[in-house]
């Protein structure tokens, strides 16, 4: 059987410096990466945890009501061990326009931040919110180094991926279209100023690009070039940038950890991204099951169960005993079904260990809910 | 149910089960004698776990046989592929699309455009709507597996999406026509959801999102439920810590559990006043959902998880609730 996840020794170990948190949706991401900076700092460090789209409630429960784009304290923690709780949401249009305003001339920034392109790729680019969570990680983490900030310890919550993938190719795959190769030919005509350079090409590729042009418009090219252009100005190199992210993660300081509920999909996707954490050698801690069931009554089977219930069945002064064994039976056929799902996992990976939140009926919306879900990772209920 | 709607498209939230009530929607569609096409789009491959299929290429192909006969297409959509498909429609590029692809166009057109992508994927379930062969409509209906419950008014709002983009060229008289398609009755979007607070709230969110754009909300899909099991007079005295133990304890006993009463009553009524305090929250979601004023679906939760013939058996349960 897998190791258990020491959650307590992680959080503690003062060279943890980033906790990332990245699975499918619907697993309980953002509560994991709440409860485990929660806890972090009531047990003495000074922790900001970096949230994307938290509900509604949990985030109220945070203070996070304003959405000003930097980390705000949170109230009502235990601070006895000299910890504190800084939590923020990300906004990333704000983060993406503040980048643009940090690295060029007020003038430059309008023209940019005007353009059509720029507006739906800050806005809506499928790996525009992956790209934004990590450069915001990268600034919270500078802004610790540089002494302006206060925290040691940084957990992400990493955004709903249409694959868990997604966030680690984002940043590459942005960085790889607007440093790509079409692209320096595509757009060169603007840099060149005219039509003249397109004949360097050769003919074929000349008759592709006008195919394309003919498709997308000539407005819609002018201004993509307009905002390749421009952002080429800005960046000097998104690849570089997108590179230095992506080193940021694979520091020994920083600490994955996969989240999955104990669901087919959710484990699958667990495994994908397990398989591609250890191909792009990241640091993985461990697996974080989620909403994990159990019983009180361990000893009683779903078949004996089940059996006795038959046994009342039609007696109508035990309709309640029938009821409850019926109830135990079905908990128990979940328990098992939950044990198999994980069992196959571990076989595949023996050696990610593995830290475990019971299900509840409710979902976590305060302080408290979270301080539980925090002890039931760390074993320590 | 759904008179005249050639285009179901399916969102919801992660980990509702979206992608298996799109299947089992697409089986029920199609009984008794009629054609259906089940269109994935984001390259996860699903579809093709669902039905023990090898991964699904860029292409139409049979996946399943629907109850009492009847077809279900499947086909996994890739903007790319559409871009290229649709570059050689309409100019005739053959081989040469191709390397437009190998210098990287193709990826940067799908990417940098994110409301091109959409067009592009909108398009070819716009295509397959529409498509005739023998003088009829090639499939009596089109189900997609869409983007979830956050991201769906943005994906299906195409129009609005390339109107600062594109504003003229055969792209944006492509979105238009999708746009006529989607905001029309042919069209309903469905929602699936769970009997919990996260999902529904995303349901009532985007219930209303959608509305507010003119596109059509079809039904709320509520998936995983589960029978409460317990009478409603007892799960009420199991919330409120009353159960009667001796009447537990004598119903024990005659089951042949006497030995075990005492280390079991504790406990079996600890689960049934968690089941109730599910039961209850449960009970709150419902009222949410009922209030949206839409027609609501539901589908039992199965112990032994979504296999092939569990699927089949959601999509019975469909065709009993109307849907055909």
């Amino acid at each position: 059987m897998t190791a258990p996840l020491d959650v307590d020794a992680l959080l503690g170990d003062s060279s943890t410096k980033i906790v990332v948190c990245c699975g499918s949706g619907g697993v309980g991401k953002t509560t994991t990466a709440a409860a485990l900076a929660l806890r972090g700092a009531e047990a003495g460090r000074t922790v900001c945890v970096l949230t994307i789209d938290p509900a509604r409630r949990l985030a109220q429960a945070m203070g996070l009501t304003e959405l000003d784009n930097v980390p705000r304290p949170v109230r009502n923690i235990d601070t006895g061990n000299g910890g504190a709780l800084f939590a923020m949401m990300l906004d990333m249009k704000r983060t993406f326009d503040e980048i643009i305003e940090l690295h060029t001339d007020p003038e430059r920034a309008r023209v940019i931040l005007d353009n059509p392109f720029y507006q739906t790729v800050s806005s809506s680019f499928a790996g525009t919110q992956e790209y934004m969570a990590m450069e915001k990680l990268g600034q919270l983490r500078a802004q610790a180094e540089e002494g302006d900030a206060p925290w040691d310890l940084i957990v992400v919550d990493t955004p709903p991926s249409r694959s868990a993938l997604d966030f680690l190719d984002a940043p590459k795959r942005m960085a790889s279209f607007l440093d790509g190769r079409f692209i320096k030919v595509f757009m060169a005509p603007a840099r060149a100023g005219g039509r003249a350079y397109l004949k360097m090409l050769s003919a074929g590729v000349t008759a592709l690009a006008g195919a394309l042009t003919k498709v997308l418009g000539t407005q819609l090219l002018a201004d993509a070039s307009t905002f390749v252009n421009a952002m080429d100005t800005v960046f000097g190199g998104f690849r570089e940038r997108a590179e230095r992210t992506y080193a940021l993660l694979q520091q020994p300081g920083t600490a994955f950890l996969v989240v999955a509920a104990p669901e087919p999909d959710a484990l699958r996707e667990a495994a994908f991204f397990v398989e591609r954490l250890e191909q792009d050698a990241m640091p993985l801690s461990g697996l974080v099951l989620n909403r994990v069931h159990e019983t009180p009554a361990p000893g009683l089977s779903a078949e004996h169960a089940l059996a006795a219930a038959e046994e009342l069945a039609g007696d109508k002064t035990h309709t309640l005993t029938a009821g409850l064994l019926r109830v135990h039976a079905d908990r128990m056929q979940r328990i098992a079904r939950e044990r198999r799902l994980v069992e196959r996992f571990t076989a595949a990976f023996p050696k990610v260990p593995v830290a475990t939140a019971r299900a509840q009926a409710a979902d976590v919306h305060d302080l408290d809910g979270l301080r539980l879900v925090g002890a039931d990772l760390a074993g320590a209920r | 149910m759904w008179e005249g709607v050639r285009l179901h498209v399916v969102t919801g939230k992660g980990g509702t089960g979206k992608t298996t009530v799109s299947a089992a929607l697409a089986l029920a569609l199609a009984a008794e004698g009629h054609r259906v096409l089940l269109m994935e789009l984001e390259g996860r491959q699903g579809i093709a776990q669902l039905f023990d299929s090898p991964p699904l290429p860029y292409e139409e192909r049979r996946i399943a046989v629907a109850p009492r006969g009847g077809d279900v297409y499947a086909l996994a959509v890739d903007a790319e592929e559409a871009l290229l498909e649709y570059l050689d429609l309409f100019y005739k590029l053959g081989r040469a699309g191709r390397v437009l692809k190998k210098l990287g166009a193709i990826d940067f057109v799908t990417t940098i455009a994110p409301g091109l992508r959409d067009v592009l994927l909108t398009g070819k379930a716009y295509e397959a709507v529409g498509r005739r062969r023998a003088g009829r409509t090639e499939y009596d209906a089109v189900v997609m597996d869409a983007p979830p419950t956050g991201r769906i008014t943005r994906f299906l709002n195409v129009n609005s999406e390339m109107a600062g983009l594109a504003r003229v060229g055969p792209i944006r008289h492509q979105a238009d026509s999708i746009m006529g398609l989607l905001k029309s009755p042919r069209t309903a979007v469905h929602f699936v959801t769970l009997l919990e607070e996260m999902p529904t709230q995303e349901t009532a969110d985007g219930v209303h999102d959608l509305a507010a754009q003119g596109l059509p909300v079809g039904a709320v899909i509520v998936n995983m439920v589960r029978r409460p099991i317990l009478r409603v007079a007892d799960l009420a005295a199991a919330g409120k810590g009353r159960l009667d133990a001796a009447q537990i304890e004598a119903g024990l006993a005659v089951a042949g559990l006497a030995g075990s009463a005492a280390d079991l009553i504790g406990p079996l009524s600890r689960e049934a006043a968690d089941l109730a305090e599910r039961v209850a929250l449960e009970v709150q979601e419902r009222k949410t959902i009922t209030a949206l004023g839409r027609p609501v679906l539901e589908l039992p939760w199965l112990t032994d998880g979504i296999d092939l013939g569990g699927l089949y058996e959601l999509a019975e349960e469909l065709h009993r609730q109307g849907v055909e």
